[in-house]
């Protein structure tokens, strides 16, 4: 694994110098020396943390005995607040799409990720910069987000959603505002947030109308109010004191807890915040789980993780932990294209072309000019994705066909949750959401100590 | 909805259809002292446009006539809570009193008007709409506007119209500290004096267009004591609009 790059420089030479002043920290001097401020970039954490892959599944045998992996039913089904509001969002699988503004992504990703949400039945997320009509009418479930910004947000599409998510923060930049640089403010997106076309928009970090938990409970409130207590309402935080915000979360009257670990991805910010600020998914689920099941809300409270989950192997270790689903944002866009050395148009007059047909286009030499490569590339701030992901130009964004995307993307959401039952079957359950703690074992102590589960081949859980 | 029917009665007592004299004689009355916030909203929601209510022994109670989307008149005889009048959209909303943090958050269109004090961030975000504070107003008044109109008879604390995106604040007292504070597109007038401006905040002389938007938002907010003509414009020197290293310490 190679070492974190503590200058937020490309690293993907993976240089073997990892010493103090290696290649990559004398390249982010020197950037910084010459350029007078910090460097900003896509994606989440890229240093190693202990995470998913630091656990094992312990599948049955003799004290356990599996259900039939490719016959007997494991049930994906999902609710989620059915504490208070009227209408619980209710899905097929608990592998959700998490929240990203049109703006940081272009309109065809939006509603690609929208199609591909409804085409598995599960939901998807709007972000900063509000609802577009298209991300609307393409989602079945849709979550729609209240962040510190506000742009966009209006009572119309508050009653058109689903579900309304409270943003107190992300994963990959805890304490800190949006960033959307000028070149992704093009007339539609200044128009939708009221900014002015081309500012680098650094958007607040704090709600506009209140400030504490107290104040969050009225917030809460007034959200159901305008919704006629017909939809739950999320809040989502950033990993940091997990166990204390989630309380405060839930006293505020959450139904829904998002929280996202420091892998969670962003659009832009600066690479000191994504690196060096919060804690690891795999941490930040068990304190969650854990103060919910204090609070003997376990299951009336919603769970749902985010950060870095990649697999159905991640899936089920994170509902193991109590997580009552998992969100994506990376991962998705990665399966529309992202970080692809092609892309590919749908044959001519093929509305409903294969995922496999069409003609690919190379964009490699694109990728050289932004200064990376596919499969390294974290350059979403910059506006050029060259496969039409991360982008406001209108011929990089016709690079991404929304009904090929959406098909790639719920293929691969569902072979997360056909990995997911498979493993839960495994383990001997007929439902993914009866997978526990006490499934799992760690691979390190540092990942037996954060997801207090037992080191492999012992008892011993680190504190215990 | 049993405890609704019960609590709506017309001025008279007679019931919601009650007749009796001009003046407030159509109004519905809703009685918070044995209704719950949510009937009355929902209340509220359901009247047609045109109609006229009256909310009574609000006790300052949060979210009250929140979410509105029709035309309708209500007012509120007494204090109210948080975010009166707030995600609303065509009705007056009128509060006999003073109100709590965000009066007319996220406002649309239509008119919140506050017949008191007003507490912090007044019309946060309001996209459209006018609210008036016939009174002071707390901190971070017209915070992040985007498009909206507000307007304080009396002062303002600080970081009045900080983030404002678009839409005119006019206050007509004195601006606390920081006024206009990393503002983007909205423009303040202020009747009195401005304690400090807030990065990125400028005085901009006054033009004729100035003059009459300040005429017209003093008429529409029942203002006689703002002189259009001796107000202080301030607005965005657009200094922090892109990232340039030279401004960092700005922040």
């Amino acid at each position: 694994m190679p070492r974190y790059d503590a200058m937020g420089d490309d690293a993907f030479d993976a240089s073997p110098a990892h010493h103090t002043f290696g290649p990559p920290v004398i390249a982010g001097i020197r950037e910084r020396a010459e350029l007078g401020r910090y460097p900003i970039r896509g994606w989440g954490a890229r240093r190693a943390v202990p995470d998913f892959d630091d656990l094992l599944l312990l599948t049955a045998s003799a004290s356990r005995y599996p259900l039939e992996g490719y016959r007997e039913r494991c049930d994906t089904r999902t609710v989620l607040g059915g504490r208070r509001a009227g209408r619980p969002v209710v899905l097929d699988i608990p592998i959700t799409i998490a929240g990203m503004s049109f703006g940081s992504l272009s309109a065809n990703a939006k509603e690609a990720l929208g199609r591909a949400a409804s085409l598995v039945g599960t939901s998807t997320t709007t972000g900063d910069g509000g609802m577009t009509p298209e991300e609307r009418s393409a989602s079945r479930t849709l979550v729609y987000q209240c962040l510190p910004s506000r742009y966009g947000f209006n009572p119309v599409d508050l009653r058109a959603a689903d579900a309304v998510e409270i943003v107190l923060g992300q994963g990959a930049k805890p304490g800190g505002g949006g960033m959307l640089l000028g070149q992704k403010v093009g007339a539609r997106v200044a128009g939708m947030r009221t900014l002015p076309e081309g500012v680098d928009q650094r958007s607040a970090s704090r709600h506009p109308d209140w400030t504490g938990p107290d104040d969050l409970k009225i917030k809460i409130e007034e959200i159901r109010e305008a919704t006629d207590w017909q939809v739950p309402v999320y809040v989502k935080i950033g990993a940091t004191r997990v166990d204390h915000d989630v309380r405060l979360a839930v006293a505020a009257g959450a139904d829904v807890v998002v929280v996202d670990g420091m892998q969670g991805g962003t659009g832009a910010t600066q690479d000191a915040f994504i690196e060096h600020t919060g804690i690891p998914t795999l941490a930040a689920v068990r304190l969650a789980a854990d103060a919910l099941a204090d609070l003997d809300l376990t299951g009336d409270v919603g769970l749902i993780i985010s950060g870095g989950i990649r697999t159905g192997a991640d899936v089920a270790k994170a509902l193991a932990l109590g997580a009552d689903a998992v969100s994506l944002g990376v991962a998705p866009l990665i399966a529309l294209g992202c970080n692809a050395p092609t892309y590919r148009l749908p044959a001519a007059g093929e509305a409903h072309a294969d995922v496999g047909a069409g003609s690919e286009v190379d964009v490699r030499a694109e990728y050289t000019a932004l200064g990376t490569a596919p499969g390294h590339c974290t350059h979403c701030h910059t506006g050029r994705c060259p496969v039409g992901v991360t982008t406001q130009d209108d011929a990089l964004a016709a690079r991404l066909d929304p009904a090929l995307g959406a098909r790639r993307v719920a293929n691969y959401l569902r072979a997360l949750a056909m990995e997911t039952t498979m493993l839960a079957r495994a383990c001997g359950k007929s439902d993914v959401h009866r997978l526990e703690p006490e499934d799992l074992v760690a691979l390190t102590v540092e990942a037996a100590a954060m997801a207090r589960v037992p080191l492999a081949g012992t008892d011993w859980i680190p504190g215990r | 909805m049993g405890e609704l029917i019960m609590a709506v009665r017309g001025p008279d007592g007679t019931g919601p259809d009650g007749t009796g004299s001009p003046e407030g004689a159509d109004d519905i009355e809703f009685d918070l002292a044995v209704m719950s916030t949510r009937h009355v909203n929902a209340a509220l929601r359901a009247l047609p446009d045109g109609a006229r209510a009256r909310v009574v022994n609000p006790a300052g109670r949060h979210n009250l006539a929140v979410g509105l989307s029709r035309a309708i008149r209500v007012r509120i005889a007494g204090p109210a809570g948080y975010y009166v009048g707030g995600l609303s959209a065509a009705a007056d909303v009128d509060v006999d009193g003073p109100a709590g943090w965000g009066v007319g958050e996220n406002l649309m269109s239509g008119t919140v008007r506050v017949r008191g004090a007003a507490s912090q961030s007044a019309a946060a975000s309001a996209h459209g709409g006018l609210v008036v504070v016939e009174g002071d107003a707390s901190l971070r008044a017209g915070i992040s506007l985007k498009g909206g109109r507000l307007a304080v008879a009396g002062d303002v604390g600080r970081y009045c119209a900080f983030l404002a995106q678009a839409g005119t604040i006019l206050v007509g007292g004195d601006a606390g500290e920081a006024l206009g504070d990393s503002l983007y597109e909205a423009v303040i007038y202020v009747a009195g004096r401005v304690r400090s401006l807030g990065t990125d905040a400028r005085v901009e002389d006054l033009t004729e267009a100035d003059v009459a938007a300040v005429r017209a938002l003093a008429a529409d907010a029942g203002f006689d004591h703002v002189d259009p003509q001796n107000v202080t414009r301030v607005a965005s020197a657009r200094s922090l609009y892109h990232f340039d290293t030279a401004q960092h310490a700005a922040y």
